[in-house]
């Protein structure tokens, strides 16, 4: 590796962090933007999520006389695993210098690690509310993953790789879906909604004990730490959509570094974020709040959907690109 | 230094522990720990030795030889020697590595005993347990195998019953000697079978013979080892005896049982399938044993999930962790044994090291947990999570500790667990290349259900951590808790530093237990898993990549970042304040979540598998609306207790019943059997 690779490496790494984590916010404010609109209501300006984040980064924080140093690296443990993820997912290009540390098995239990955390702090305060919260959360997850692993198979199957980059890659950029790849891609869009607490599954903007999950977990959070803390959730909603965009939909990504081919990707990028954010927003307005011990038939549904993909992908004579 | 000799030192110095338990003062008890602790080490290096040389080494016993030259017609006794080849260094690896750490762990851990109970028996027994395991994997004949099988059990049954004022504890060992014995009764028709296909009872001989079964026999083989080795796996539904009879004995005990005993089963079914049978393995073989580890992996992770005790949720996670080994043995089997024109011998060697893997992994931190769970309950002599909480202030080594091997189990990088079950998900992707329907099918499915397992497990320890030592103490044993004194700590830190170094060092395991892997499937020198620098991928191009210790790299690059935005004005400044108590004056340890209350949805969703009862008994006064005692019982039902073992042993009773009646008692009466009994021999065998 010679000089130039080298800081051209780093170079797009820095830039796939920074997109990643600055560009979370905006994505969160466009979701509320298009809920407000649909509700009739002007809505908080675009900018709003990053003044509460600065806003809060200024603030001291306030911690529960009972918790212990776990409520205190809870925060860094989801900030930084939460943002790591943009070393090995395809934001703009597919190419990654780091994408070798991990690939979508390793996505799935990094994810894993800041839910665990947040789960274990959620218990640190020893308030009932982090103690529900955390327990639902866990309980919800056990149904996610196993979906979000079977929609990811059919996804790695068919393009051979595990490697997120390779499979947004060498996904077929046809204008339209393989059938394998449409149930997988629906299966993935409701493990999104149930994984970032969208409102079938859970709430972001309420704090009632009935319905509330993740906001349960982090109630005791303040300051700086609930800033990492929703900066997190905010770059979690991102991954998703960015999942959804580039393993299902890679229209346009870029596999070289020419700048035309980088700008395409990006705006390719941009476009596709929004149109899934406003999708999103759209399903939360027209859809009402699932009762706790309903939303595991909803998350049935979705393993459902991506088992259908991974027969139909059989079914219909698709063979594994694997090189053995 | 000679691997051989170290060897028979490491065998010898368990022997002379055993001996010294018994001429020890009280006040030299600990002696009988310090000749476990020389012993493992010996047996640690090797085992190294043997492991990284390549070379494998056979050790005659002595006494057996001169038994042989006694009664040279006994062709039984031919020939009775130890073998150390690859796979059983791998295992003597294991016991050798677990028994260190626990072994100083024990020191400070039978305090708990002095004065109550006999040191002399535990020390005794404490040592002969590392050596009969360490004989049973390297065996290289039947019969010695299955006394030293039989010697494991009945030391271990002793084990299980040292607390034998606890009458839970004599039922749970009745348990597991009623169906170990079972299980032995099944190796026992297994080797007679060998016998009689081969005229000796040398592994030897065994290998011989192999490709020569006909499918009847063979098929009758492969039972008959999955239900020997299956009961001591604790695979579902043979399980029940090991959430008993784990928890049951004393900590170092239990760590050992669940840490490295079970796995001896692992150790039978791999030598008998991918060693004495290998020509004539069948490719549904397989995937009977996919199926069975799959189900083991979700009933013993949900019915770990519902437990309340401490020890005993770690004895249901090991029947889970047994399932997640088979899955990688049961894929071996399916990819070795499939009839096609492509072998698929290099998916078979990378499925092998994914559960050799997962089985050294399993060894530490189950053996970690388990320590953890014996300090808090050497501190507060409770097991039970609804007394506990807060700990982590009281015993903060311990739970820094518990946390480690909590981390580790729930397969969160960088840490062992998540090398191993990646290298599982790997191979369930790549075995979708066999080409055949139930494969092609079965494999989905289950690696959903490993997905399921997994997250269940996180929301295990999460409980089994978040409850025990995080938020208040649920009851006044937690304050009189102290930290556990230093050789307890120092042992749970060896292996918390093992988990943690087993996955960032990951590369440089592979490739020894790819030598082992190969040598399995008889094929050495394949390229299985490719290790590059710090990289680690399965055998197909491009297929994926993972490199743990760049992913800890990558954590600690990022973290500066999140630390930078601390410093923004006022850094790092906090202030201490009460939880909120939605304007309540305070918050007591009563309105804090239970364990019971964590796994309710669990309960909920899972309700059709895991059967929960809930009875509520109401005491009422003259009127029906004045409640004076409400009571709730919850319980869960294991379907297999329900559909299968409550009736065979209310079968066993009742026909013990009815043979009882030729018992009467009278002199008289067995005279007369005695008498019968000679005219029908004499009639039937002239």
């Amino acid at each position: 590796m010679n000089w130039t690779e080298l800081i051209t490496g780093l170079v797009m790494i820095l830039i796939q962090l920074a997109l990643f984590l600055l560009l979370a916010p905006l994505v969160t404010a466009w979701v509320r933007k298009v809920k407000a609109i649909m509700q009739n209501r002007q809505g908080p300006r675009m900018m709003q999520p990053y003044s509460d984040l600065w806003k809060l980064l200024r603030k001291e924080v306030i911690q529960p006389a009972t918790a212990s140093w776990i409520f205190t690296i809870t925060p860094y443990v989801v900030f930084v695993t939460t943002l790591s993820v943009a070393l090995i997912v395809p934001i703009f290009t597919t190419i990654l210098p780091l994408g070798f540390i991990g690939d979508v098995i390793a996505l799935v239990y990094i994810l894993a690690t800041a839910r665990f955390f947040t789960a274990l702090a959620g218990l640190d305060a020893g308030s009932p509310f982090g103690g529900l919260g955390s327990s639902r959360e866990m309980s919800l997850a056990s149904i996610i993953e196993p979906a979000m692993m079977l929609a990811i198979f059919t996804a790695a199957v068919t393009a051979g790789s595990t490697n997120l980059g390779t499979i947004a890659a060498q996904a077929d950029v046809g204008l339209l879906l393989t059938p394998a790849h449409l149930f997988a891609f629906l299966g993935l869009f409701i493990v999104a909604m149930a994984e970032t607490g969208r409102i079938p599954v859970d709430n972001p903007a309420t704090h009632l004990e009935l319905t509330m999950i993740h906001e349960a977990m982090i109630l005791e959070y303040s300051g700086k730490y609930l800033a990492l803390m929703e900066w997190a959730s905010s770059m979690k909603l991102l991954l998703f959509l960015t999942l959804l965009a580039n393993v299902f939909l890679p229209w346009g990504i870029s596999n070289d570094l020419s700048l035309v081919s980088l700008g395409v990707g990006a705006v390719g990028y941009g476009l596709k974020i929004f149109a899934l954010a406003t999708v999103m927003a759209v399903i939360e307005c027209s859809t009402a709040k699932l009762r706790l011990f309903r939303v595991p038939d909803l998350l049935a549904a979705s393993f459902v959907l991506s088992l259908i993909a991974l027969i139909l992908f059989y079914l219909l004579g698709g063979e594994s690109h694997a090189v053995l | 230094m000679d691997a051989h000799l170290l060897f028979i030192f490491s065998a010898v110095l368990y022997l002379a522990g055993a001996v010294s338990a018994l001429f020890g003062s009280p006040k030299t008890r600990w002696g009988a720990y310090l000749f476990a602790i020389a012993a493992s080490l010996t047996g640690l290096i090797s085992s190294l030795l043997v492991l990284l040389n390549n070379s494998p080494i056979t050790v005659h016993i002595p006494i057996l030889q001169s038994l042989k030259d006694l009664t040279p017609t006994l062709s039984l006794f031919s020939n009775m020697g130890l073998h150390v080849d690859a796979l059983s260094a791998f295992f003597v690896l294991l016991i050798s590595m677990l028994t260190l750490p626990v072994s100083i762990y024990a020191i400070g851990y039978v305090r708990e005993y002095e004065g109550k109970k006999s040191q002399e028996l535990l020390g005794v027994l404490y040592n002969l347990f590392p050596l009969s395991m360490l004989l049973v994997v390297t065996a290289n004949n039947a019969l010695l195998f299955l006394i030293c099988w039989e010697l494991m059990t009945l030391v271990t049954y002793f084990l299980v019953t040292f607390d034998h004022e606890n009458p839970e504890n004599v039922r749970a060992g009745s348990l597991y000697f009623i169906m170990a014995h079972v299980g032995t009764a099944f190796l026992i028709a297994l080797f007679v079978l060998f016998y009689q296909h081969s005229g000796s009872l040398d592994f030897d001989s065994f290998r011989q013979i192999a490709g020569s079964w006909s499918e009847l026999p063979k098929t009758l083989l492969f039972f008959f080892a999955l239900i020997g080795f299956g009961m001591k796996a604790g695979i579902v539904p043979l399980h029940i005896w090991l959430p008993e009879a784990h928890p049951a004995a004393p900590t170092p005990i239990s760590a050992l049982m669940s840490g490295v005993m079970i796995k001896t089963a692992i150790y039978g079914l791999l030598r008998i399938y991918f060693d004495l049978l290998r020509p004539d393995m069948e490719w549904w073989w397989g995937v009977v044993i996919l199926a069975l580890a799959t189900i083991s992996a979700v009933i013993g992770i949900l019915f770990a999930l519902i437990e309340r005790d401490l020890k005993r949720i770690l004895a249901y996670s090991s029947v889970e962790n047994i399932g997640i080994i088979l899955i990688g043995v049961g894929l071996a089997m399916i990819f070795y044994a499939y009839p096609s024109s492509v072998k698929f011998e290099t998916l078979a060697s990378f499925a092998l090291i994914a559960a050799l893997f997962h089985l050294a992994n399993h060894t530490v931190f189950k053996g970690l947990l388990f320590m953890g769970a014996g300090a808090v309950f050497q501190a507060t002599h409770t097991r039970n999570l609804e007394h506990l909480g807060g700990l982590i202030r009281w015993m903060p080594w311990t739970a820094a500790c518990f946390l480690v091997g909590a981390v580790a189990i729930s397969a969160l990088p960088p840490l062992n667990g998540f090398v191993s079950e990646w290298l599982i998900f790997q191979s369930l992707i790549l075995g979708l290349a066999v080409p055949d329907l139930v494969v092609k099918v079965a494999l989905p499915v289950c690696a959903a259900l490993l997905a399921l397992t997994g997250a269940l497990v996180a929301a295990c320890f999460v409980r089994a951590f978040g409850i025990t030592f995080l938020a208040r103490p649920r009851s006044d044993k937690v304050e009189q808790a102290r930290e556990v004194p230093l050789p307890m700590r120092f042992g749970m830190a060896v292996l918390a530093l093992l988990a943690l170094s087993m996955g960032l060092t990951a590369t440089a395991i592979v490739p020894v237990l790819s030598n082992i892997a190969s040598s399995l499937v008889n094929s050495p020198g394949i390229e299985t898993a490719l290790v590059n620098g710090t990289i680690l991928s399965p055998p197909a191009a491009n297929h994926g990549t993972v490199s743990p210790l760049g992913l800890a790299w990558a954590f600690l690059f990022l973290l500066p970042i999140g630390i930078w935005f601390m410093l923004i004005r006022s850094p790092f400044q906090r202030r201490i304040a009460p939880t909120w108590a939605c304007g309540l004056s305070t918050l007591s340890p009563q309105m804090e979540y239970t364990a019971t209350g964590f796994s309710k949805p669990i309960r909920m969703i899972f309700r059709s598998l895991i059967q929960p009862r809930k009875e509520i008994i109401e005491e009422t006064d003259e009127s029906s609306y004045v409640k004076r005692r409400v009571r709730v019982r919850l319980d869960v039902q294991s379907p297999f207790d329900r559909s299968f073992y409550s009736p065979v042993s209310a079968f066993i009773l009742k026909s013990s019943r009815s043979i009882r009646k030729i018992q009467s008692g009278s002199i008289n009466a067995y005279l007369a059997y005695i008498f019968l009994a000679l005219v029908v021999l004499l009639i039937f065998a002239r």
